[in-house]
């Protein structure tokens, strides 16, 4: 399905109406318009349906496309996971909400050991295209139970896609490609920026999607394609790669530092756009990798990996990874945890001064 | 130094409490006596109207739906009153599994294969349902349910392409032998984690009824497998949404070497699992094929008129090893296949046809026969496509084939990598 994919955005003015959303209007939208457009795909998870949701994200969606195609579902995240895959094989193209991705562990048997796995072993007979849906990240004194970031579990697995947006734009965009692809998907939605991009410092005034151009959001059709990243800005002098709340952070110490950074979002860890990562750094010599999830085997010691075995002869300083740290993340010492400002700074300087 | 967590907080004046881990009645060398267990005779059992809610026979959880008495007769208001073609036909399906479980472990012995699961004495809890399932109905079976692809008239020369993972093999080398896939024959992809299907049969059951559709779904998992949270999980589900589905736990007894007890069967039966959800709940004898007919058409017509799901819980004993990897003399009395008072669930419906009139001794010695011949002439023609102990059947590179539907560039590269490191390597891999 990849061949019809259009980025509008990078495919300049486009005639189709756009309106201001926010990050969760953006990914309602996202459910909106599939399910206007195909009758196989339903949504379903613990609050979803009269109640649209702890985030609101599928507020009346319900309401327009009835009860039988937004339901609620019992607070069993093994049976949601289980009950999509089921509705996958027969045909249907299930998006459940996992509430919080805190939550998602009692659901890894379905996804790490039936969803991802049911095309190979079956050889194709059956398929599983499922796109999970579910807030993750911190920054919202979420305490440990709401609060964490475990992509880095499902890029490890074989035949799962991970895919995080940073934008509203990005966010439905996405999600409609997610939805469309016949493999499962998990889709973390980074919460802390559902409402605006976040700066990183927790103490200054939040901001809001109205002003930001990514805030404009095609009320109709379009896709990003997965596995495609974004140059969010383009530089010379350091490749920083980063996906969800922290591509705006890092931009925001970037910014105030000074430093002319080429930082790259991800948008899809798996499959990772390897391509735009390599000539990036290629170019700079210098990386710096920014994610909230823990250190130890998170999603940085891979592209840390990837990036010394295709770049090695380019680098000018060993590469940075700014994460959240090796426990569980705190609830008054939230800020402690984050990789704020601070981190990313003295990181900044560490791979700037070589 | 020994910790001793209760020191200084045990209170004299109180019991010790005690911790109880159950232990099956016989180990390796006891005689064996099931005389304990309560059997109800053939057609003491009620028979419900399938419009009648759950909730009105709940006592049905905890006896025995039993059709064939010990006179051979089929007798009472689950009698099915199956033609004597059909009462044949299952017969014949159940010999013929059994005949095929015999030759495919003979074949794992004679190290044509790397695996093999039997269900001997479990025929009837999959032919018969089978037979009572309509063929576009959606089987989600665990790894026991041969006889539903038998039953089902599907090849076994496909099937034993798959166990020798050979040329032939449609899931192409990437599946354990007898983790059958076969979609035209509704029946799902078997998974080696436990209970897993049972979530998805009741997803597959709600899309289905989502649809408007006619078919319904049926899963099937051991006694065992009931302590996983897939199988709770799937029970609300079906519950909460009256999905048309048929929960079938096959009770044989033993899960590898833990008897029913690790899985709850000193407390209550399985079947009362279905209570406390508020589904229909049905005990059975397993090895009664009547019975087996009787209560899979009962739970069809159910989740058919919207009635919701009906859990099903077959009262039956393994006779043999969980698999090839397994030594039961181990961990249980040889005396315990023998002495099962359910008897052999051939042996039972072979003289039930006799009794009436339907069968005799000697047509039957005929057709195990030629049965055996039929699975011998299949097994030779599975290995013109060659046999697991000769080596790979599959092209190297497709071991990448299927993760996801398009190759993403990762795969890509290990594959080339993988390509050029075995060519270079001069192992005899080449690709076929």
């Amino acid at each position: 399905m990849t061949d019809t994919t259009i980025d509008v955005q990078a495919a300049g003015p486009q005639a189709e109406p756009s309106t201001r959303m926010n990050m969760i209007q953006a990914i309602n939208s996202a459910m909106d318009v599939m399910m206007e457009r195909d009758p196989d795909v339903i949504v379903m998870g613990e609050d979803v349906g009269y109640f649209g949701g702890v985030f609101r994200a599928t507020a009346g969606l319900q309401a327009k496309h009835g009860k039988r195609r937004v339901f609620d579902t019992p607070i069993t995240e093994c049976g949601i996971i289980g009950v999509a895959v089921g509705m996958g094989a027969y045909g249907l193209r299930p998006v459940p909400e996992i509430q919080f991705a805190d939550y998602i562990y009692p659901a890894l048997d379905q996804l790490v050991s039936e969803a991802a796995r049911l095309r190979y072993r079956s050889a194709g007979e059956f398929i599983s295209p499922i796109t999970v849906r579910s807030p993750f990240g911190g920054g919202i004194f979420g305490g440990q139970t709401h609060s964490q970031s475990p992509e880095g579990i499902f890029t490890h697995v074989s035949g799962i896609k991970t895919v995080i947006p940073s934008t509203p734009y990005d966010a439905k965009g996405l999600l409609i490609a997610a939805i469309e692809d016949n493999d499962p998907t998990i889709f973390f939605e980074p919460k802390r920026i559902y409402n605006g991009p976040f700066d990183g410092h927790w103490d200054r005034p939040a901001q809001n999607w109205s002003k930001h151009p990514a805030g404009d959001v095609p009320t109709g059709y379009y896709k990003i394609a997965l596995g495609k990243a974004k140059i969010v800005r383009p530089g010379e002098a350091l490749t920083v790669l980063a996906y969800g709340t922290m591509v705006h952070v890092a931009a925001a110490v970037i910014a105030e530092a000074g430093v002319d950074a080429e930082i790259i979002d991800l948008r899809t860890l798996v499959p990772l756009d390897i391509e735009t990562i390599e000539a990036s750094v290629k170019k700079t010599g210098r990386c710096m990798i920014v994610h909230e999830a823990t250190r130890t085997s998170g999603f940085g010691a891979e592209l840390s990996a990837i990036v010394q075995e295709r770049c090695f002869y380019h680098l000018e300083a060993p590469i940075e990874r700014v994460t959240g740290f090796d426990t569980p993340y705190p609830h008054s010492l939230e800020w402690a945890y984050f990789p704020g400002p601070v981190r990313i700074g003295e990181a900044l300087k560490k791979v700037m001064r070589t | 130094m020994a910790s001793d967590p209760a020191n200084g907080t045990r209170r004299a004046n109180l019991q010790p409490l005690s911790l109880y881990v159950p232990e099956p009645k016989f180990r390796p060398g006891d005689a064996v006596d099931f005389t304990e267990i309560d059997l109800p005779g053939a057609g003491e059992t009620r028979r419900p109207d399938t419009a009648d809610p759950a909730d009105t026979f709940t006592d049905l959880a905890y006896q025995l739906v039993r059709v064939l008495d010990d006179e051979n007769q089929a007798v009472g208001p689950w009698n099915p009153r199956l033609a004597p073609d059909t009462l044949r036909a299952m017969l014949r399906s159940m010999a013929l599994v059994r005949a095929f479980d015999e030759r495919m472990f003979r074949a794992q012995r004679q190290g044509k294969t790397s695996f093999y699961m039997k269900c001997t004495g479990e025929e009837a809890v999959a032919v018969s349902a089978a037979y009572a399932l309509d063929y576009e109905d959606m089987c989600f079976p665990s790894y026991r349910q041969q006889g539903l692809l038998i039953a089902r008239g599907w090849s076994m020369v496909d099937m034993m392409n798959q166990i020798y993972s050979n040329t032939a093999d449609r899931l192409q080398g990437k599946q354990l032998p007898i983790m059958y896939s076969v979609k035209e024959a509704g029946f799902f992809s078997i998974s080696g984690n436990l209970a897993t299907q049972y979530p998805q049969a009741v997803g597959w059951a709600m899309a289905s009824a989502a649809k408007g559709d006619t078919r319904i779904a049926a899963t099937w998992c051991g006694e065992g497998s009931t302590a996983e949270g897939d199988f709770h999980s799937a029970c609300t589900f079906a519950s909460v949404y009256r999905a048309p589905v048929i929960f079938n736990v096959v009770n044989n007894q033993w899960a590898i070497s833990s008897f029913s007890g690790f899985a709850g069967a000193e407390s209550t039966t399985f079947a009362a699992r279905a209570v406390g959800y508020g589904i229909a709940g049905l005990r059975i004898d397993g090895n009664d094929a009547l019975a087996v007919y009787a209560a899979t058409a009962w739970a069809a017509e159910r989740a058919r008129t919207n009635q919701g799901p009906t859990l099903i819980e077959h009262f039956t004993y393994r006779a043999e090893g969980h698999s090839t990897s397994d030594d039961p003399g181990q961990y249980r009395s040889e005396g315990e296949p023998n002495a099962w008072p359910l008897g052999d669930p051939i042996k039972r419906l072979k003289d039930h046809l006799i009794a009436i009139g339907e069968w005799d001794e000697e047509r039957h010695a005929a057709q195990d026969k030629e049965l055996a011949e039929e699975v011998k002439r299949a097994q030779k023609e599975a290995e013109q496509n060659g046999i697991l102990g000769h080596g790979l059947h599959q092209p190297l590179d497709t071991l990448f084939d299927g993760v996801f539907e398009e190759m993403p560039w990762h795969l890509r590269e290990q594959q080339a990598q993988m390509v050029a490191e075995e060519t270079a390597s001069g192992r005899p891999w080449a690709r076929k």
